[in-house]
């Protein structure tokens, strides 16, 4: 799923920011999660102390993932639960067609799976002829307008309650309009139960693998997780391999975390921990479930002892409920399955810093992000990593598409740079004229003209702050 | 697909672990305690919060109090575990006439349909409580199904105010779940909710819409 060519997120960007119903959406519900969130977490001490340890347990457990993985597995195969491995998303989407079609399956009900989205597993099966319903409310009512998520935690933000009446009134048979939000709620819990009654299959994602006891943890306030995976004989879980922890009791911090920073609760609706099948004297439950843990490039991040780090996200989306460039232009403008500061270092990573050349560099640094991440990401600092690779081929790295940034133009711009500044004399020329002239220069030359099409042209002062400096007489020191 | 696994699993061990494992500073988890008084107010003010609702009862009269609230709601039937405890008490007393217990004694193959559109409510029991945030935690197995505290519009739970822990972390201790689970296992703190329509809340989305808490009140 690789783009060839470069994927300018300026442009989308852009045509995001001129979209005023669009900005007002994320506006309102940016401003709420950001209240909600703070209100979880009314004593920075103790919050401080839960992203410690929140994020000892990720590293702890990046650091022994292989053992973690392999316990995980024999634990999950004594349990009943039968594991496959994909290196690929192809892989994996061959290998749940394959599992669907061995119990002739011809629907899905999903329960929602970043996952499943990284893989575009609906549009795959739909072209084999099996029917992939999304059944988290959200993801249903992006899946009725054929769009992909916006946030990764609340997929139809980008929509208000006036826009999803319309397309209800028209997609769902025999639906009246109304802008009620109970009675929105309710033609789709109709629809819906239908599915799940009759499917012959469920899918899931998976917030955390436990390596000790074999168990798959959902988490989620609807009930569709649990509807998904006890309701139909099957069930399927996707999992990146990065999500597993050694205990349960590693789990319960975690996901006391990752509830207060996604939304702004103490505790989701339900916590589902499935570590089997029906058993033999159950009288529900599936009668297999599967588990596919899916690498897509994620053993190459994990190579890299600084970009490990971003495996240790828990995918709660405070990063974007937080980020002043998410805000404005919404998850779509991202191009790509996880949007935000999140989406900004694992995109590049997972598809190339070259065609996402232009990503990394949609970002002010201001830090947003790194301070509310529960395990401590180092957001900024990973982007400014993903910068120099895009334009550097550094022994060791294995970064794709290092290096392929690289620019003619940037390049004799840093040599001119470099040259000035290592000579004092033509450093103090270079001043002279910048200071003297800048004024004059127009807002169209080129290069100024990137920055001058949406901002006024910044002044030089007239004199510079050496010039200044020893005037005043102050010396070098 | 074990090409794969050997793939995988080689390049990450080829990556290598760097450094030692960091300590697990638990201090913050630790001092979350309350005295048993307060940890049933604090589960009761968690749950309330999301529109859980509770039914005062005592050891003795438990069983009295969910009849009571079957008939007052006119409960058509009240899906049971007949086989587990509470499940047997429940039914000792039950009179005739009103709402009828029903007993989850098949597969679910077999009234998969009459479940989805014909039970006006399931009652489970749960195996703790966590006072922290408020929730419930429950072990569905063969006495009693995982689908009756999610397929009826009404589950009626029955908590001992005896069994609720402080957290959820030292709860899976106690309980011993951090080293092996049934099949299933879970934690429910209020009815189905969404906020995926322009963030509003609305309840009994795909599960419950209403969650009953009859608390029995066993406290020395």
């Amino acid at each position: 799923m690789h783009a060839e060519t470069e994927i300018l997120f300026r442009d989308s960007a852009s045509k995001a920011l001129l979209d005023p119903q669009l900005r007002a959406n994320f506006r309102r519900a940016m401003d709420g999660l950001i209240t909600k969130r703070r209100n979880q977490f009314p004593d920075p001490a103790d919050l401080q102390d839960l992203r410690d340890l929140s994020t000892a347990i990720r590293s702890r457990s990046l650091l022994s993932l292989p053992e973690l993985l392999e316990q995980f597995e024999a634990n999950c195969t004594k349990n009943g639960i039968q594991v496959h491995w994909a290196e690929t998303c192809e892989q994996a989407n061959e290998l749940i067609l394959g599992i669907l079609r061995s119990k002739n399956a011809k629907t899905l009900v999903k329960g929602k799976s970043m996952v499943s989205e990284e893989m575009h597993l609906n549009a795959f099966l739909e072209s084999k002829g099996i029917e992939a319903l999304e059944s988290d409310l959200g993801e249903y009512i992006i899946q009725l307008d054929g769009e992909t998520p916006s946030h990764i935690i609340m997929p139809a933000i980008h929509k208000n309650k006036d826009q999803i009446a319309r397309q209800f009134s028209q997609k769902i048979k025999d639906a009246k309009y109304t802008e009620d939000v109970d009675e929105l709620t309710a033609m789709a819990r109709k629809v819906l139960r239908e599915k799940f009654l009759h499917a012959d299959a469920g899918l899931s994602g998976v917030n955390f693998a436990v390596a000790e006891t074999g168990t798959l943890c959902l988490v989620e306030n609807e009930g569709n997780g649990r509807m998904s995976t006890h309701v139909p004989p099957l069930h399927i879980a996707v999992m990146g391999l990065e999500k597993v922890v050694a205990c349960l009791e590693d789990v319960a911090p975690l996901y006391a975390i990752l509830t207060r920073s996604a939304t702004g609760q103490a505790v989701s609706t339900y916590f589902n921990l499935i570590s089997g099948p029906r058993g033999t004297d159950e009288k529900d439950g599936p009668r297999e479930v599967h588990l596919v843990i899916l690498d897509n490039g994620r053993s190459r991040i994990y190579a890299d002892p600084q970009l490990r780090a971003t495996l240790r996200c828990i995918r709660c989306g405070a990063c974007m409920n937080h980020c002043p460039v998410y805000t404005r232009i919404g998850g779509h403008a991202y191009e790509a399955t996880y949007p935000g500061p999140i989406g900004k270092i694992l995109t590049p990573q997972m598809e190339g810093v070259g065609v996402r050349h232009d990503l990394i560099h949609g970002s002010s640094l201001c830090g947003a992000c790194a301070e509310v991440c529960p395990v401590e990401i180092p957001i900024p600092e990973i982007l400014v990593r993903l910068r120099r690779e895009a334009t550097h081929e550094d022994v060791g790295s294995n970064v794709i598409g290092r290096g392929t940034g690289r620019t003619a133009t940037e390049d004799w711009a840093w040599r001119l740079w470099g040259g000035v500044l290592k000579r004092p004399a033509l450093y103090r020329v270079a001043t002279w004229f910048a200071t003297r002239l800048g004024k004059a220069l127009p807002a169209g030359a080129p290069l100024i003209k990137n920055w001058t099409r949406t901002r006024s042209k910044p002044v030089p002062a007239r004199r510079s702050l050496s010039e200044r400096m020893r005037a005043e007489g102050g010396s070098n020191e | 697909m074990s090409d794969a696994r050997t793939a995988i699993l080689g390049r990450l061990r080829a990556a290598g672990g760097s450094g030692p494992l960091p300590d697990l500073d638990t201090a913050v988890l630790e001092r979350r305690q309350w005295p048993a008084a307060e940890r049933v107010e604090r589960l009761r003010k968690g749950m309330e919060a999301v529109h859980t609702e509770f039914l005062e009862a005592l050891p003795a009269t438990w069983p009295a109090v969910v009849r009571a609230f079957c008939d007052h709601e006119g409960l058509k039937n009240l899906l049971f575990g007949p086989t587990c405890e509470a499940g047997v008490e429940l039914a000792k007393g039950w009179a005739p006439g009103g709402t009828q217990l029903m007993p989850y004694d098949r597969s679910v193959e077999a009234f998969k349909d009459e479940l989805f559109t014909g039970v006006d409510a399931g009652f489970t029991s749960t195996v703790g409580g966590v006072a922290e945030t408020g929730g419930l935690l429950l072990m569905p197995g063969s006495a009693e199904p995982r689908l009756m505290s999610l397929v009826p519009p009404i589950h009626i739970a029955l908590l001992r105010a005896s069994t609720i822990q402080d957290t959820f972390w030292s709860a899976v201790k106690s309980l011993g779940w951090g080293r092996s689970l049934p099949p299933n296992a879970l934690l429910i703190s209020g009815p189905s909710k969404t906020a995926d329509i322009e963030q509003t809340l609305a309840y009994g989305v795909h599960g419950p819409k209403r969650l009953i808490v009859v608390l029995v009140q066993d406290l020395a």
